[in-house]
């Protein structure tokens, strides 16, 4: 049994890397930080993680800078090949930039920097990502963004929905998808998708900040727990 | 040899802070504005001397990074 080994990637003005890599060990994952500058993902490198943070203090447009660091060249490859990808928070607008997922991740419709808790629906088990969950389970996570309204054009959310590569919607407490609960207007309340072959998932909120009981809750775990897991039934 | 580049929101796509500054502008009583969408420019000073060359760069630079052009339209502008 291999353990899982996954790349977090470091831009400048990222900062959740420390969290991240902390989720992924306490999972069980060995973890490799990585500059954005280096062309070459480590051997063996299972799943490459882009961190939440300020990439590039998101100058011209959120991640777009990042988007095209010499590293993402070795990400797209291990992405084609079918490798794993989670992008978080300023990681899913890295990705977006970076064409690992299509739309894009506009200013909050109100305008203001989100930073709270905030309820998520499991839209599916069944991936590399969420095997730890339960089908539609309702979990309570963070989300700190000022840029997470996701929106894509009609032919693109029609896919999106139709081949189920929608991985979460804010909800309420009670797992109610509603306008209420829809912290930043993303279209379908969309809080992260997948690739068409969901080896990449983006994801506005924050499961690594939920790791832990002493500081909020453990609703995040399942996430890292399930990619742990992951290579475990592929290998 | 100078250009400027101009990128703009393509039409339909929502775009909050024209909104929030259309309405800075209400606030401000200034009448007569229908509506108001935010872009960027970048003034470019190229290092060719070739209009070609310059245009083909810029197009490369808007293309690869200055533009997304999911949501965005760009405009050249040389010399």
């Amino acid at each position: 049994m291999s353990r899982l080994h996954a790349a977090v990637i470091t831009f400048p003005g990222s900062n959740r890397e420390g969290d991240v890599a902390k989720a992924l060990r306490q999972a069980g994952a060995k973890v490799s930080h990585v500059w954005h500058a280096d062309t070459g993902l480590p051997q063996g490198t299972d799943l490459v993680v882009l961190p939440g943070g300020f990439s590039y203090g998101d100058y011209l447009r959120c991640g777009a800078i990042a988007g095209r660091a010499k590293i993402m060249d070795a990400t797209r490859t291990h992405a084609a090949r079918g490798g794993l990808v989670l992008g978080i928070c300023n990681g899913f607008q890295i990705a977006i930039e970076a064409g690992l997922l299509p739309g894009i991740l506009m200013r909050n419709a109100n305008l203001k920097f989100i930073c709270r808790r905030q309820h998520l629906t499991i839209e599916r088990n069944d991936t590399a990502f969420t095997s730890h969950y339960a089908k539609g389970q309702i979990i309570d996570v963070c989300i700190a963004h000022g840029e997470g309204n996701y929106i894509a054009d009609a032919e693109t959310l029609k896919r999106l929905e139709g081949e189920g590569l929608v991985a979460s919607r804010y909800c309420d407490a009670e797992g109610r998808v509603t306008a209420q609960a829809n912290p930043n207007g993303s279209v379908g309340n969309i809080a992260g998708i997948y690739s068409d072959k969901r080896n990449v998932l983006g994801l506005m909120p924050h499961p690594e900040n939920l790791i832990d009981g002493l500081t909020g809750g453990t609703d995040g775990r399942g996430m890292f727990a399930s990619l742990v897991g992951a290579l475990d039934k592929a290998a | 040899m100078k250009a400027r580049v101009t990128v703009t929101l393509k039409n339909g796509v929502l775009d909050p802070q024209g909104k929030a500054i259309e309405g800075a502008l209400a606030s401000l009583g200034i009448e007569g504005v229908a509506s108001i969408r935010q872009g960027k420019v970048f003034d470019v000073a190229l290092s060719t001397t070739s209009k070609p060359a310059a245009e083909a760069a810029l197009k490369a630079a808007c293309e690869k990074l200055l533009a997304n052009t999911v949501i965005e339209n760009y405009q050249v502008e040389i010399g």
